[in-house]
């Protein structure tokens, strides 16, 4: 109970608010407002002048300033990415050229190899051929010489095979039907 | 007793006064809960609309921000 | 109006509107209107806040910002977008004055919060200043810009004929009272909030509901922390909102 009769009490004093003022809210008592509106008047004149003259260029400056710092590096970025690729592509060239050049080294020794090897077996075959000529010359004289004991083995054994079955054979028919004979 | 039933109906009628707090209360969160809703199905165009929900939850404020007014006014300066 | 000096008697001490009254700082009794008050301290506060933060905290116009440079810059940028925003291209032209706005409200209603000051934002006749400045300075540049063209917001041409004239004058109506939500609103929120701190206060005279009171006003005084940024952010936004309509924003 005596909790109520205290809240009671209480809203009654919220109720009635600033005890002993003139009026029970200050917002209402009008002999006050010339004053407020006043100094709030200054106070905004003051405010304004000072950000319209003294923050507002400064931060719109910062601001502009940041941006072009941003834009700058940005650019400094671009440039420097440029020239890396630019490093990049001179490299690729110089290591595109010396591949080249290698494979031409390359190239050319095989070359001259080959010419080397070319000489070395043009002078071999002729060597053998010249080789080849020679035997078969030596062959063909070998072989005319066979013929010709041949031929004189013939003609003698066919005297002596007329001679013996008695005949008189005369030299000049025997040797012609000997070479008919070697001939056919 | 003449000034105490006047005093009376100063009270009753603060105190009445007080009811159309509900009212914007309802609207505030109606406007609250719609925005939200709107949010959850588009996330993505929710944060340009927050310019639109501030001013809607202070227009529907105002009108219980004047009920609030009369019940000063009734309890103060009448 | 009569105030019975009740409440004394019981233990309970509460004047929730002591806190906003008007006096002077150096003595006197009378209130001229160039007394130096408490209004005149604190919005002398106000101003030298605001001045501490604005201009010293951006006095090194760092390109990479300290900490109070950021907050500046981001209650600059905000305020610029917000302009650019709702009130259009035409309404840039107008920042300096809004920022002036926000920034005196919105350091009005946080000075406020500050134990045993005064809230300057709190009484009407601040904020009915503040508001018909807007609201003057509004329609006097709305019949500026586009002339007679600018009573055509009220003749709503989407709507039929019959209903229009109906229309005009729940417009005329809706119109004259911007000024007064948009002053009240402000005053209001703030009276409103400080008077439930100070009423809830004034019961931990009780010993018994003294620890419920203590988390009760720290909850309040968040609240309070909240309703004081998005008032002044409401009321800039609004007063955007009335720019559109003069500079013609609203047809872009």
């Amino acid at each position: 109970m005596a909790t109520e009769a205290a809240q009671d009490a209480a809203a009654g004093a919220a109720a009635h608010g600033a005890a002993g003022q003139s009026s029970g809210m200050p917002q209402l008592d009008f002999s006050t407002w010339g004053n407020q509106i006043f100094w709030l008047l200054v106070t905004l004149v003051v405010i304004y002048f000072v950000l319209s003259r003294v923050v507002m260029p400064r931060i719109a400056s910062v601001l502009a300033e940041r941006n072009g710092t941003i834009t700058n590096d940005l650019a400094a970025a671009e440039e420097l990415k440029q020239k890396a690729l630019e490093a990049e592509k001179a490299y690729n060239e110089a290591l595109a050229t010396a591949r080249a050049e290698a494979a031409k080294i390359v190239a050319q020794a095989r070359a001259d190899i080959q010419k080397d090897l070319d000489k070395a077996t043009a002078k071999a075959d002729a060597e053998i051929a010249a080789k080849t000529a020679e035997s078969e010359k030596k062959i063909a004289e070998i072989r005319a010489g066979a013929m010709e004991s041949v031929t004189e083995v013939a003609k003698d054994t066919a005297k002596e095979l007329v001679a013996v079955l008695g005949g008189k054979a005369d030299a000049k028919s025997v040797t012609a039907a000997v070479n008919a004979l070697l001939k056919g | 007793m003449e000034g105490d039933i006047a005093e009376m109906g100063k009270f009753i009628g603060a105190g009445l006064a007080t009811m159309g707090l509900g009212g914007a209360g309802i609207g505030v969160g109606h406007i609250a809960g719609n925005f939200l809703a709107g949010a959850l199905r588009n996330p993505s165009a929710a944060p340009g609309q927050m310019a639109n929900l501030f001013v809607g939850i202070a227009f529907a404020e105002a009108l219980g921000i004047f009920s609030f007014l009369i019940a000063l006014l009734l309890m103060f300066a009448v | 109006m009569n105030v019975a000096a009740e409440g004394e008697s019981t233990g309970f001490n509460i004047h929730p509107m002591d806190q906003f009254v008007v006096k002077p700082l150096f003595g006197g009794d009378t209130i001229e209107w160039y007394t130096i008050t408490n209004v005149t301290m604190w919005m002398g506060i106000a101003v030298l806040a605001i001045i501490a933060l604005m201009v010293l905290g951006t006095s090194r116009r760092a390109i990479i910002p300290s900490r109070t440079q950021s907050i500046a810059e981001l209650i600059y940028g905000f305020i610029y977008k917000m302009v650019e925003d709702v009130a259009g291209h035409d309404g840039v032209k107008y920042f300096p004055y809004v920022l002036t706005l926000f920034l005196f409200i919105l350091f009005s209603n946080l000075l406020g919060l500050l134990p045993k000051s005064f809230t300057t934002t709190s009484h009407v006749a601040v904020t009915v200043t503040l508001a018909l400045m807007v609201f003057l300075g509004v329609t006097l540049l709305g019949l500026y810009k586009q002339g007679i063209g600018f009573l055509g917001m009220f003749w709503v041409t989407s709507a039929p004929l019959a209903i229009r004239p109906i229309l005009a004058v729940i417009e005329v109506i809706s119109y004259f009272v911007r000024p007064v939500s948009h002053s009240i609103r402000l005053a209001g929120n703030l009276m409103a909030g400080h008077a439930v701190i100070k009423v809830i206060a004034g019961f931990a005279s009780m010993a018994v509901v003294s620890p419920v009171v203590v988390g009760a006003v720290t909850a309040i005084y968040g609240l309070e922390l909240l309703v004081a940024v998005v008032q002044a952010y409401v009321f800039t936004i609004l007063t955007c909102v009335y720019l559109r309509d003069a500079v013609g924003g609203a047809h872009h």
